[in-house]
């Protein structure tokens, strides 16, 4: 579960045909399954999982991590601009929370 | 073993700090090199028999951090991303945290460029190793050591 909404950074203008770099940082622990709390109980394993990115339903991006990404994950990848529309951004964690944020990517 | 120095014993000795990430190395089965071998099981998987280019694939991570909580990383791979010769996915994998797999990134002819920056977590002292899948089925592999002050003895 995200305690505060992702935060998601693009260029202030986009191109058509351009490529552009965005920037997405998630707000989660990512805790490990490694750890044991104070009476070394285990600390059950709860990461975000999976990132996805399309653009109007195509696949731009995508990842899956693991407990070796560090928490609060940032990931930057970059997008080929084809025309303006909704990028779609997804993270799934381990306690079943998707959460989907739809930026609009607009063209000067 | 490592939870129950305090911090402050930790930073104190150097000494401590050694005698605690050969632990963790022999507690996550690591061979003379620093290799787990779940690394070893999980890098056999991803070659699959294949021989890897050792060039083309670029890691860049810091020779040194003080922190191994927070450890930034980019992966790219200088590629056309056409539909004749595209990167399809870059594997990143630690040789000796408890776990060897610490992401995959799938690209696709809309990423544009075969580039990615995160942030990775190292236990301790170790190699990174990076391995991309082009079209075509070529392999490409790339390992980065990074020298780690403070170990995330957590993760």
């Amino acid at each position: 579960m995200m305690k505060k909404p992702p935060r998601i950074k693009l260029p202030e203008t986009i191109n058509p045909g351009a490529i552009i770099e965005i920037k997405t940082l998630a707000t989660h622990v990512m805790e490990t399954g490694n750890r044991k709390d104070g009476s070394g109980r285990v600390i059950p394993r709860d990461i975000i999982h999976t990132f996805t990115a399309r653009f109007e339903g195509e696949d731009v991006f995508s990842a899956e991590l693991n407990s070796g990404v560090a928490a609060n994950p940032y990931i930057a990848f970059y997008m080929r601009v084809t025309g303006p529309g909704t990028l779609t951004l997804t993270w799934q964690d381990d306690g079943g929370t998707t959460t989907v944020e739809k930026v609009p990517i607009v063209t000067s | 073993m490592a939870k129950m120095l305090d911090r402050r014993t930790f930073l104190l000795t150097g000494t401590a700090a050694t005698a605690i990430a050969s632990f963790i190395g022999e507690a996550a089965g690591e061979d003379a090199a620093g290799e787990s071998a779940e690394f070893k099981h999980v890098l056999e998987a991803i070659l699959n028999g294949a021989t890897p280019t050792e060039t083309g694939l670029v890691l860049d991570l810091p020779e040194h951090v003080e922190n191994g909580d927070y450890v930034p990383v980019a992966l790219e791979v200088d590629s056309p991303m056409t539909s004749e010769d595209h990167v399809k996915a870059i594997h990143l994998l630690s040789t000796a945290n408890p776990r060897a797999k610490v992401a995959t990134f799938h690209f696709t002819l809309l990423s544009g460029k075969a580039r990615v920056t995160s942030r990775m977590r190292l236990a301790h002292t170790q190699d990174v190793v990076a391995v991309a899948e082009l079209s075509g089925g070529r392999l490409l592999v790339t390992r980065r050591k990074v020298d780690v002050r403070i170990g995330g003895c957590d993760i």
